[in-house]
């Protein structure tokens, strides 16, 4: 009996995400989605026969054929490998600044509403003045004044949606920290950095889990966006944006060398967000109708 | 501050991008003296106050006019845009968020959910695209460069395209908002009370329901301002339109920081204002909130 006991917690943990998956089934498909072309991206080599770089102007501006499946662009590049080589670009940018701005993000939120007084006014000013500015017009020029490449662009998003989450975090810790278990935890003796860590994190992190695959949709679309203006990792290195600016050029004759790649980025931000709407409804019952 | 100091860090010489790599040592001095590139940083920053103060930029480092002109200039384009974006949202946005709602997880209220997401999903390029490839290739009903020039009709009938495509994502955010809101204020009692004493169901959706639910419509379009003039710089790249996002692109191309900086202290302008009318707004929608 004992045994069953401990168990059932973990149990209907399950039990119930299985029941959610069921019960949401354009989240189901987003999660399907994702991990799909995650993993296209990642086994690139071994999908495509072609390379990413490897010019032949012979072959240039094809349209769909066999050989390559959503055709070539200006300099021959076989477009679906360009593709998938490309989207490894987005989800690294993509993932990684939301990561960061995740941990840093909440970790200013919650020393902000933990704390109060005087940090939590520094810190929440300080966020206060980086949400004034337009997301895409920041991230913009981070990337135009500091260089274009990767940490640079990683470190333009983090800072744009960084203040988003330290936001999130702010508001339950307030309430979080009038709590009995936290006053329990403080009478323990516990140091503030532990009860931050241990006692207040693990209780908002629902809400900032789904407020990271929102952002992570965004983070990708922005590195799209800066590539599209020019400001994206540097060429040869596919990037969908790059991508999709040279075959703009292109547009009357042949459109699908712009099209493909857009729609690449269409579908990881849609999948992201099809993942972080079922989420928000099966954590916010309010939200969910 | 911050956009100063960030621009202030950046590598590279403005000297050096602006007059070439061949311009003598003498002309690189003159224009280093000239625009105050050798005095400290602390009197540049100095500088940059006070004449924020007297509600001027500086001018730019490369064509000479002063910032707030140029921009100026361009903005009015930029928000025509963004108007017209937000119009095509409220008219395509509203109706179908109310109908999703009355329709509650019917096959349409389905239907719209997943188009919905599908509109916030688009990036702003793929969306300009695809309407410049089928509405002015294709069909050749609208041009596919979008001057804004001409008589009043013109101007209008070219803003068409480049705005709906803005506004796709408008609609999106629009549409999920007066769904939810609605759907909340559907719930309420004063709601039940007025069917129960035999309302009309057109004077129920639109007299006392969509009252109370547009303050959360009135905050989103507020909210998402910021993001429309951002997307509005790709829009207006892809439609080769003059705004603020051309000037964006050249300004970089230039290595101009004065118009750079300028640029980013009016576009953080805007979005206070933008939030002061979305207050504004909420006192004429619900007479409960009263201005001070």
């Amino acid at each position: 009996m004992t045994l069953t006991d401990t168990n059932a917690p973990k149990r209907t943990k399950m039990a119930s995400l299985l029941r959610l998956a069921r019960k949401n089934k354009l989240s189901a498909f987003g999660l399907l989605m994702f991990t799909l072309i995650v993993l296209a991206s990642v086994f690139a080599p071994f999908i495509s026969p072609h390379s990413p770089l490897d010019q032949n102007i012979v072959e240039r501006l094809q349209d769909r054929s066999a050989e390559f499946i959503l055709g070539t662009d200006t300099f021959g590049r076989d477009t679906f490998t360009r593709i998938l080589y490309g989207l490894r670009v987005s989800l690294l940018i993509g993932l990684t600044s939301t990561f960061i701005a995740m941990v840093l993000g909440c970790s200013l939120g919650i020393i902000a509403g933990y704390r109060g007084g005087w940090i939590d006014s520094l810190i929440m000013r300080v966020m206060d003045m980086l949400l004034a500015f337009p997301t895409l017009i920041t991230g913009l020029f981070i990337v135009a004044v500091l260089g274009a490449n990767v940490v640079n662009i990683v470190l333009a998003i983090t800072v744009t949606i960084l203040p988003k989450f330290a936001r999130v975090a702010r508001a339950p810790t307030i309430s979080l920290k009038e709590r009995e278990f936290v006053e329990a935890a403080r009478a323990l003796g516990y140091s503030d950095i532990r009860i931050m860590a241990v006692h207040i994190a693990p209780n908002i992190l629902g809400e900032v889990v789904v407020l990271a695959s929102l952002w992570a949709a965004y983070a990708i679309r922005v590195e799209a966006y800066l590539s599209f203006i020019g400001l994206g990792v540097a060429p040869p290195t596919p990037t969908l944006g790059t991508m999709i600016r040279d075959g703009f050029n292109h547009i009357l004759d042949a459109p699908f060398v712009s099209i493909y790649p857009g729609f690449a980025v269409l579908f990881v931000v849609l999948s992201l967000n099809l993942v972080g709407d079922g989420l928000r409804d099966a954590i916010d019952p309010k939200l969910r109708d | 501050m911050i956009v100063f100091v960030m621009i202030r860090v950046a590598p590279g010489d403005p000297a050096l991008a602006i007059l070439g790599d061949n311009a003598s040592q003498e002309a690189l001095d003159a224009f280093r003296d000239r625009m105050g590139l050798n005095d400290s940083m602390l009197v540049q920053f100095g500088r940059f106050l006070s004449d924020l103060a007297q509600g001027s930029l500086g001018t730019s480092m490369v064509s000479g006019k002063p910032v707030v002109t140029s921009v100026m200039e361009v903005l009015p384009y930029t928000l025509e845009l963004a108007l017209g974006a937000i119009f095509f949202g409220i008219i395509i946005g509203l109706p179908l968020g109310i109908i999703s709602a009355l329709w509650r997880n019917g096959w349409f209220d389905y239907f719209l959910r997943v188009v919905s997401l599908l509109g916030l999903s688009f990036p702003a390029f793929l969306t300009a695209i695809l309407l410049i490839l089928w509405l002015s290739i294709e069909w050749r009903i609208f041009p596919v460069i979008s001057s804004p020039t001409g008589g009043p009709i013109d101007r209008i009938y070219n803003l068409i395209l480049p705005a709906f495509s803005l506004g796709v994502i408008m609609v999106a955010y629009i549409m999920r908002t007066a769904r939810s809101a609605m759907l909340d204020v559907l719930g309420e009692d004063y709601i039940r009370t007025a069917r129960a004493k035999g309302a009309p169901v057109r004077r129920l959706i639109l007299h006392h329901a969509l009252r109370n639910a547009l303050i959360p419509i009135v905050t989103v379009v507020g909210l998402y301002f910021g993001l429309l003039i951002g997307n509005a710089v790709l829009t207006e790249i892809i439609f080769n339109r003059p705004g603020l996002g051309k000037l964006i692109v050249l300004s970089l191309n230039q290595r101009d920081y004065t118009t750079l900086q300028g640029l980013m202290v009016i576009s953080a302008f805007l979005i206070v204002i933008v939030n002061l009318l979305t207050d504004i707004c909420y006192a004429l929608v619900d007479p409960r909130v009263k201005l001070k």
